[in-house]
């Protein structure tokens, strides 16, 4: 079956020529309309319209963003706050990036709409240390709002006003997790809290209740104020609306990121047609579909089961070109869509070696705040490393697992499972090139290896 | 002495108001005064703790914590090869060996000229056009050996014209 039609949403003007990132081009294109609209309608309005909506969270998580906003404490007398998540680390996505440079004001009017559902008077974007000139450009598209009025006090003539501020984080992935990024935000090491009892709906920045939500997700939420929850909800697959921001990197012709309405499309129709299949002579041999931490696929792998169609369940039996690009299908084969990013591997790569650059990320990225992840994280980088460069033993496989298996579940934040997931999975679908891997080592490699640690 | 230049000093004001806690200044301060002076020396952590009415402890953790803050001086130019995933399988360790080849300088040195400082980080969040490389704010995609050594040549340049 032909792939479907990129249906851009979000990225309607990202690499357009002539559309600039300034406010006149971004009017001139119909920006702050909704904006007016949404002002002029009652606040609990627009946060059933994104109940409505169905729309999941583009971070990672994929939580409902309208389960998200009616947990926020409301009655508590203290000032609410939006955090937008601008820290994109996650290896193999690179979205937000692009909205950031190319589209600041879509992003704000998201945030004022929000802001504004939600009587945020206060709001902060955490954007990664490693975008100074996102940072740059989201400071002056929010000055130029502030002066045309939609931002800051009395927007558009009414009595509400909303601040908006850039935070720059300093380099570290772990700000990416939700309660992480409001210990940086108050200028803390970023060590995640415990929940309960700090959700950060509940008890977030500055122990009020605070709205953490991704660049991406904002974006969804001008989007469907625009055209109304029933109607953003047609879009995609139940219970996985809306479009979302597929990143491909890797072993394929074409990378890049391409807009898809969520669950139409195939991995293998993303892969082989839309990026255009594996280079010249190689074939594919394994892809992490939605961030380093989402559970690897492995080619010519199968899923068989049961799914939810409607009211009834129907049998499935996937190949891995075969699994719809959706939170529900990608978890239900064991791995994640987490936040978009797709990396492919081909061929050519020696998975120990991928497996090892994968860990040495996570050794470095662990704030050490709890124990297992701090020392397991860095046993992991340190095996798989030496079985690269030092000796290797075929039962150094089993001990990778044993690290990972002793630190998912047992820490504070999602790291924990983010930093061995790679490993149970690269053991669990390719163990016996752990296995081999000591007689491999002896082998000459090709003049193509790649260095990968 | 710690010389911070008068506009340093304004946008350090102007950003500290921006919360209603001052703690929250820390990283925004700390980032004003590396791109003023280049780095955090131990006069700023106590400098920025006072103004912040913070121990400086709680400063120096931060400084600590964070990749991106640095305690000593680097090279005039800063140049970041992306290490992770997707830029390696598309030879970020090529490109990182290039740059390290062209200036005679190890990763996380300092080049003996004092120009450059090489260094391998984590994810740049450019996956697509990987491998990809930092040099100082500016981005530059699809870095592969050519390209790595094309940047060094112009960079050797501007060098050579400062001179």
């Amino acid at each position: 079956m032909p792939a479907p039609e990129q249906r851009r949403i979000i990225f309607k003007h990202i690499d357009e020529d002539g559309y600039t990132n300034d406010l006149a081009c971004y009017v001139r294109h119909g920006g702050y309309e909704t904006l007016k609209k949404a002002v002029a309608r009652k606040p609990e309005e627009l946060i059933d319209e994104v109940k409505k909506s169905g729309l999941r969270g583009r971070g990672g998580a994929g939580f409902p963003c309208g389960v998200k906003w009616g947990l926020v404490d409301r009655k508590s007398g203290k000032p609410i706050y939006l955090v937008v998540n601008a820290d994109e680390s996650e290896p193999g996505t690179f979205k937000d990036r692009y909205i950031m440079h190319q589209d600041p004001h879509q992003l704000i009017e998201g945030i004022m709409i929000t802001c504004f559902a939600n009587n945020v008077k206060l709001a902060y974007i955490y954007i990664r240390g490693e975008f100074p000139h996102g940072a740059r450009i989201l400071e002056s598209a929010i000055a130029e709002a502030k002066a045309a009025g939609f931002v800051g006090p009395g927007i558009l003539g009414t009595s509400y006003g909303c601040e908006i501020y850039v935070h720059r984080g300093a380099g570290a992935y772990i700000c990416g997790e939700e309660t992480g990024l409001i210990e940086s935000l108050e200028g803390k090491r970023p060590y995640p809290r415990i929940k309960p009892p700090y959700f950060p709906a509940v008890l977030g920045l500055y122990q009020c209740p605070t709205i953490v939500n991704n660049v991406e997700t904002l974006c969804h939420v001008k989007y469907i104020v625009e055209v109304g929850g029933e109607a953003y909800a047609k879009i995609g697959t139940p219970n996985n609306t809306g479009t979302r921001i597929l990143c491909v990197s890797g072993h394929v012709q074409r990378p890049g990121y391409y807009e898809y309405e969520v669950g139409k499309i195939t991995l293998g129709q993303l892969l082989h047609e839309v990026c255009g299949g594996p280079l010249p002579g190689r074939t594919f041999k394994a892809v992490i579909p939605g961030g380093s931490s989402a559970k690897v696929l492995k080619a010519g792998e199968r899923f068989k089961g049961k799914r939810k169609i409607g009211a009834g369940m129907v049998d499935y039996d996937w190949g891995i070109e075969d699994v719809p690009m959706d939170f529900d299908s990608l978890a239900m084969i064991g791995s994640m869509g987490g936040s978009g990013g797709v990396i492919v591997m081909d061929d050519s790569v020696d998975m120990v070696a991928a497996l090892a650059n994968i860990n040495a990320f996570y050794a470095h990225e662990s704030c050490g705040q709890c124990t297992p992840c701090r020392e397991g994280s860095l046993w992991m980088k340190r095996i798989s490393s030496r079985m690269i460069h030092g000796e290797a033993r075929a039962e150094d496989g089993a001990l990778l697992k044993s690290v990972a298996d002793q630190i998912a579940g047992r820490t504070i934040c999602a790291f924990g499972e983010a930093c061995s997931w790679p490993t149970q999975s690269f053991l669990a679908k390719f163990g016996d090139e752990f296995k081999a891997y000591p007689e491999t080592k002896k082998a000459p490699k090709g003049d193509q290896a790649l260095e990968l640690v | 002495m710690m010389n911070l230049k008068s506009e340093t000093l304004a946008r350090i004001e102007d950003v500290i108001p921006h919360y209603p806690s001052k703690r929250s200044a820390t990283l925004p301060l700390l980032h004003l005064i590396q791109e003023d002076i280049g780095f955090i020396p131990q006069e700023a952590i106590e400098w920025v703790a006072t103004k912040l009415e913070l121990q400086p402890i709680n400063v120096y953790e931060v400084v600590t914590f964070y990749p991106m803050f640095r305690q000593k001086p680097i090279g005039r130019r800063h140049i970041k090869v992306c290490r992770t995933l997707s830029c390696a399988l598309m030879g970020g360790y090529k490109t990182c060996e290039t740059f390290e080849k062209e200036f005679g300088a190890k990763c996380g040195e300092v080049s003996a000229d004092g120009e450059v400082t090489i260094e391998f980080v984590e994810c740049l969040a450019s996956c697509g056009t990987a491998p990809v490389v930092l040099i100082d704010d500016d981005l530059h995609e699809k870095v592969d050996v050519a390209k790595a050594r094309q940047l060094s040549d112009q960079i050797k340049q501007e060098a050579a014209r400062r001179a």
